[in-house]
């Protein structure tokens, strides 16, 4: 079943005035988003992947053709509370998306404002802190976390409004290693355990090879749709757009290169150790 | 003589108050002229506050910044000579473009060096040549310009000072992959035309890999670890427990390593990997 269905979609940002028109920044897409999966967007910068996410829940609406959220129109006003509910955003800067002093109060805004029953909300607030790991910093103050946590309750959020789908964008960009580790982990655990779709925008092609489904924006368009075996097994076409493969790969790919009969559709650590390991065994 | 030497420099914010804390405490360092150093911690470990006291933009609680063999606060009303001597480019730099075409933003500072006109409009167009900022783009509104444009614009106006050191906080934060290695390799450009010491603040391990010369490590306030990235990146275990990391090609080496692969510690790069395995692989070689 489709949580998220693009039909033939443009967008173009408006110019000073009706002499400045912009070129399409989506041009054309048509995909669906699988509910329940764990879909990465990979895309040089200005590529459109912003503006991709924008349109899941009604930030931006096509110019033409259709964005559906579970079947719901995002052109139609009143269609636009349900979807924002049916599907979160989460950004860059952790700084700029927590509102409340208080780790729970900020947790608790979202259903606070959908009108949900007080003794509801403590349970949502509850239930989704632990489920990004944060239950014990309910009480913190969020200035005092670090860049990591502050993401992990951005995230709590928008599970507190029992959303069924996450898109994320950029969110470990301005992370260090372990806030992106910990964010990561946080995202494929709530796909894993919770069945929550996960739509994540990033420039890390490690991230990227952990999504079952990757796409690669180029000029507003679809240039790959595939597993990320499929799509990092092309790191020619990859670069001529801007991008690169794990580093993972590129070691399998290299030794492969030099003459070394190796396994190259590698995606990680694990995956790349075993082959050189088998390689050295040929 | 080293051009940046920190003697015993602790900063405390809300000095004297009961909220008082030591954002770097005690540091101790020395960096060699025509370094490029990857300074690296995670986040409130003390980087910011570490690299603003080179130019002056936070004054030490206690101990001394030296610059070139100068005191920097010594004399208070020469702190203005130190801006231009090290210049400091912010994380996501493009949000502080603000005068109405590209080339007035980045003649902002050679400006205020009280340069002639001539020597002005020099230094602009050799900067954002050093940036590769096409000249064309000189005469737009910054605003106008892509993000990746933007960023580049922002260190043009830091690199047109012509700063002995260059100090850049995040610069390839948010940016694709050829982003990414275009912005390095310019460094690198800068670096190799004017042979300035840079000092590359980042969260990127494969950027720290991919260009730095030393590794500055900071860890509660603290330089814990300053050496080169191969002695660094050999210590994995100890910048993981740090909230730190070392690239994926060092763990995949280390990993080798430990399951009988005679790999040496510190590998950083892809290249480098390549080259230690191809003889272990090889039959009948090595």
């Amino acid at each position: 079943m489709n949580i998220i269905e693009y039909k033939d979609v443009t967008f173009r940002y408006e110019g000073e005035d009706e002499n400045h028109v912009l070129p399409l920044t989506i041009d054309g897409v048509t995909l669906n988003i699988e509910k329940g999966s764990f879909v990465a967007v990979l895309g040089r910068n200005g590529s459109g992947k912003s503006t991709f996410a924008k349109l899941a829940n009604a930030i931006h609406l096509p110019e033409s053709g259709q964005v559906l959220v579970e079947g719901l129109d995002t052109k139609e006003e009143k269609n636009t509370d349900l979807i924002r509910r049916k599907v979160g955003m989460v950004f860059q800067n952790p700084d700029n998306q927590i509102v409340a002093t208080i780790v729970e109060d900020d947790v608790a805004f979202g259903p606070e404002n959908l009108g949900v029953a007080p003794d509801e909300i403590r349970r949502r607030v509850d239930d989704s802190l632990k489920a990004v790991g944060m239950y014990d910093f309910r009480l913190a103050e969020p200035h005092k976390l670090s860049g990591g946590q502050k993401q992990r309750v951005a995230i709590a959020g928008i599970l507190a409004m029992q959303t069924d789908c996450i898109v994320l964008d950029e969110p470990t960009a301005m992370l260090d290693p372990i806030g992106r580790r910990e964010v990561l982990s946080t995202v494929l655990r709530l796909n894993r355990e919770r069945g929550i779709t996960v739509l994540l925008i990033t420039h890390f092609m490690d991230e990227a090879a952990q999504a079952q489904r990757v796409i690669v924006l180029e000029k507003g368009k679809v240039l790959m749709d595939g597993t990320p075996r499929g799509v990092f097994a092309q790191p020619q076409a990859l670069r001529r757009c801007g991008l690169d493969v794990p580093q993972a790969t590129g070691l399998a790919k290299a030794l492969a290169d030099s003459g070394i009969k190796i396994k190259t559709d590698v995606l990680n650590e694990e995956e790349c150790i075993e082959a050189i390991l088998a390689a050295r065994k040929e | 003589m080293p051009i940046i030497r920190l003697e015993n420099v602790t900063h405390n914010y809300g000095d004297k108050t009961p909220l008082c804390v030591s954002a770097i405490k005690n540091i101790n360092v020395a960096i060699e002229q025509g370094e490029l150093v990857g300074i690296i911690g995670h986040t409130g470990s003390g980087k910011s506050t570490l690299v603003q006291h080179l130019n002056g933009l936070l004054a030490p609680t206690e101990g001394k910044v030296w610059i070139d063999g100068e005191d920097i606060w010594k004399n208070k009303k020469n702190i203005k000579n130190i801006r231009f001597k090290v210049g400091l480019c912010f994380q996501y730099p493009e949000y502080q473009l603000f005068e109405e075409t590209v080339y007035q933003d980045i003649a902002f500072g050679p400006k205020n060096m009280k340069l002639s006109e001539e020597e002005i409009k020099q230094r602009v167009l050799e900067a954002a040549d050093f940036v590769g900022l096409d000249r064309a783009l000189l005469a737009k509104s910054p605003f106008d310009l892509s993000g990746g444009e933007k960023r580049r614009a922002a260190i043009a106006g830091v690199m047109a000072m012509k700063p002995k050191i260059l100090v850049l906080d995040e610069p390839t934060a948010g940016l694709d992959p050829q982003g990414r290695d275009s912005i390095l390799e310019m460094i690198l450009h800068y670096k190799k035309v004017t042979g300035a010491t840079v000092l590359l603040v980042t969260h990127s391990m494969e950027d720290v890999a991919r260009v730095a010369t030393r590794v500055l490590v900071m860890n509660r306030a603290q330089v814990v670890m300053y050496d080169t990235v191969k002695n660094v990146f050999a210590h994995s275990e100890e910048l993981e427990n740090m909230g730190l990391a070392v690239p994926q090609i060092t763990r995949i080496c280390r990993e080798l390593n430990r399951r009988g692969l005679a790999l040496e510690e510190g590998i950083y790069t892809v290249g480098d990997a390549c080259a230690a395995l191809l003889p272990l692989l090889k039959k009948g070689v090595g």
